[in-house]
């Protein structure tokens, strides 16, 4: 069901101006970014700049207050719900959280999408289902419930999930939060393999400075609800930036704060400061 | 007090922003039958899980409903030498009165919080959005099955509460009391009426069927996705239900036998 309707050199998500705000917090203040077609691309960035809603704004699920998003070539807010439906069946998503379906057992999870929306017979869908099981490691685990794995289990389940229909494009977001390293390598090469034998965009969010750079095409680094560096791992790592130094070296001082903005910490404990 | 008036302005809007996309849902909700009908399948699993695990409560309240209306009923005719006419004192406060509301409370008690705490978890925990995500429209598949089944559920359970009042009045009454087990029932037969008494209850158990199962699906799926929003809405939706329900019969009682 890949469906590949543009040529390989036009971009396969294609953002331009972007502005969004969660209420009167600015996420996002006019950033363009192009993910390439069949490419791995990765989206880094300190914790709350709005990695996972640049995911949910491209999935359609929120919407830009200015600026356009077109995947594949089609403006994604001005689809009409049925036509937003349809594309979103050639894209996946892996959640942060997995959100997996608690009520269903795992193999049941990863059959949902293909029982939603093919009529395939019950003896292919288990043979797909376990297939994309076996590609996580977890075929073993089909018939547990969700409540029954771990946080990284799950996401590993949410992975198979996600691709479960062949989509054109996965996006995933922290795919290697809470996985062990051996995981962490064997969801990398997964990546990068379905990346690479079946040409399947991969949008990858993540904090993983080592991991991410081995697998990606290409990284967009997002502070301050801007795009402060484009470029392969290659050039970020010599990248002159100070912002991207900090962050690929993981120093805690720099232009990019760790906390949320606030008082000066004195000033607050001293109760001298309005309250934030 | 210009402070006061805005603040009253912004609560009244809120609310009145509520309502209208209560009401937006409700036609989502029931749009949704053209993709329910295909896979009757979902709604059967939910007249389980909403009907069937109500049954016990509203059966043991049916029966202890009904042994305290003839216990009542009993000493108030017996000062008019009308004993005999139990059976149709129970029978008429059950179906006309009783049956609907108690089980409406009862429900909305039992399954109308258990079903708002499902929906709010699931929005928690991304499930929604997940679904979205997948393509499939959350409120077809998840919302209109659990509708359905609230629907169709209140009536039996209703009915099901009158017969099991009536039978309890009978334990009392004519076992206890020595009420003449043949005029119980025939007067019963006689003087409950089909179409006043039954479908009126009929009327009234399905209008609070659908207005519980809807306050209940709504607040689960607008509350706040927090463990906190969940249990708030878990409890607006017992004292919502709970008051529609009382105005509700008023109102309907008032229509159907007002004249
Ligand atoms: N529903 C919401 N309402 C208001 N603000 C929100 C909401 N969701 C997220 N935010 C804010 O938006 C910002 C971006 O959130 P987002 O989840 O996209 O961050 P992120 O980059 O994915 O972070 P992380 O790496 O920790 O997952 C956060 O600072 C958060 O405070
Ligand atoms: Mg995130």
């Amino acid at each position: 069901m890949s469906g590949h309707s543009g040529s390989a050199e036009t971009p396969i998500v294609k953002i331009r101006g972007l502005h969004f705000a969660h209420g009167s917090r600015v996420i996002f203040d006019g950033i363009d970014i192009d993910i390439p077609r069949g490419r791995v691309t990765a989206i880094m960035g300190p914790s709350g700049t709005g990695k996972t809603t640049l995911l949910k704004l491209i999935g359609g699920q929120l919407r830009p207050d200015a600026g356009t998003i077109e995947v594949d070539g089609i403006d994604v807010h001005r689809l009409s719900r049925r036509d937003l439906f349809r594309l979103r069946m050639r894209m996946g998503m892996l959640f942060q959280s997995g959100a997996l379906l608690t009520d269903i057992d795992v193999f049941e999870n990863v059959a949902y999408p293909l029982r939603e929306h093919t009529d395939l017979p019950e003896s292919m869908i288990r043979v797909l289902v376990l297939m994309k099981l076996e590609a996580v490691g977890l075929r073993g685990a089909h018939d547990l419930m969700p409540a029954e794995l771990s946080g990284g289990m799950a996401r590993r389940v949410a992975l198979a999930r996600a691709i479960a229909l062949d989509p054109m494009m996965v996006m995933y977001d922290e795919p290697f939060t809470g996985q062990d390293p051996i995981s962490m390598g064997v969801l990398a090469k997964l990546i990068r393999r379905l990346n690479d034998a079946v040409q399947i965009t991969s949008v990858l969010v993540s904090h993983d400075v080592e991991e991410t750079s081995a697998i990606a095409d290409l990284i967009y680094v997002i502070s301050g609800g801007k795009v402060v560096e484009q470029g392969t791992p290659d050039q970020l790592s010599i990248s002159t930036s100070d912002q991207v130094r900090q962050f690929m070296r993981g120093l805690p001082d720099g232009p990019m704060r760790f906390h949320y903005e606030a008082l000066p910490l004195v000033e607050e404990l001293l109760g001298s400061g309005r309250k934030p | 007090m210009l402070d006061a008036l805005a603040r009253f302005g912004r609560h009244g809007m809120a609310a009145l922003e509520r309502f209208g996309r209560a009401h937006l849902l409700f036609l989502q909700i029931v749009a949704g039958i053209t993709s329910l009908l295909p896979r009757p399948g979902l709604l059967v699993t939910q007249t389980y899980s909403v009907g069937v695990r109500t049954l016990v409560i509203v059966t043991v309240s049916g029966l202890f409903v009904g042994m305290v209306l003839a216990l009542q009923g009993y000493y108030v005719l017996s000062q008019f030498a009308a004993e005999d006419s139990l059976g149709v004192m129970v029978a008429a406060s059950l179906v006309r009165e009783l049956g609907p509301v108690v089980t409406a409370l009862l429900f909305a008690g039992r399954a109308g919080s258990a079903l708002t705490a499902e929906i709010g978890l699931m929005k928690a925990t991304e499930q929604l959005s997940g679904l979205e995500m997948m393509a499939v429209d959350p409120v077809r598949r998840i919302l209109t099955p659990r509708f359905f089944a609230g629907l169709i559920s209140m009536p039996v359970l209703a009915a099901l509460f009158s017969a099991i009042g009536a039978l309890g009045g009978y334990f009392v009454g004519v076992g206890l009391l020595g009420v003449d087990d043949g005029a119980f029932w025939s007067q019963m037969q006689a003087k409950i009426d089909w179409n006043e008494d039954v479908i009126n209850g009929v009327i009234k158990s399905l209008v609070f069927g659908l207005v519980c199962t809807w306050i209940a699906l709504f607040q689960g799926y607008d509350s706040v996705p927090t463990s906190e929003g969940v249990s708030r809405a878990t409890t607006r939706t017992v004292v919502h239900s709970a008051l529609a329900v009382l105005v509700l019969d008023f109102v309907l009682t008032a229509m159907m036998f007002g004249e």
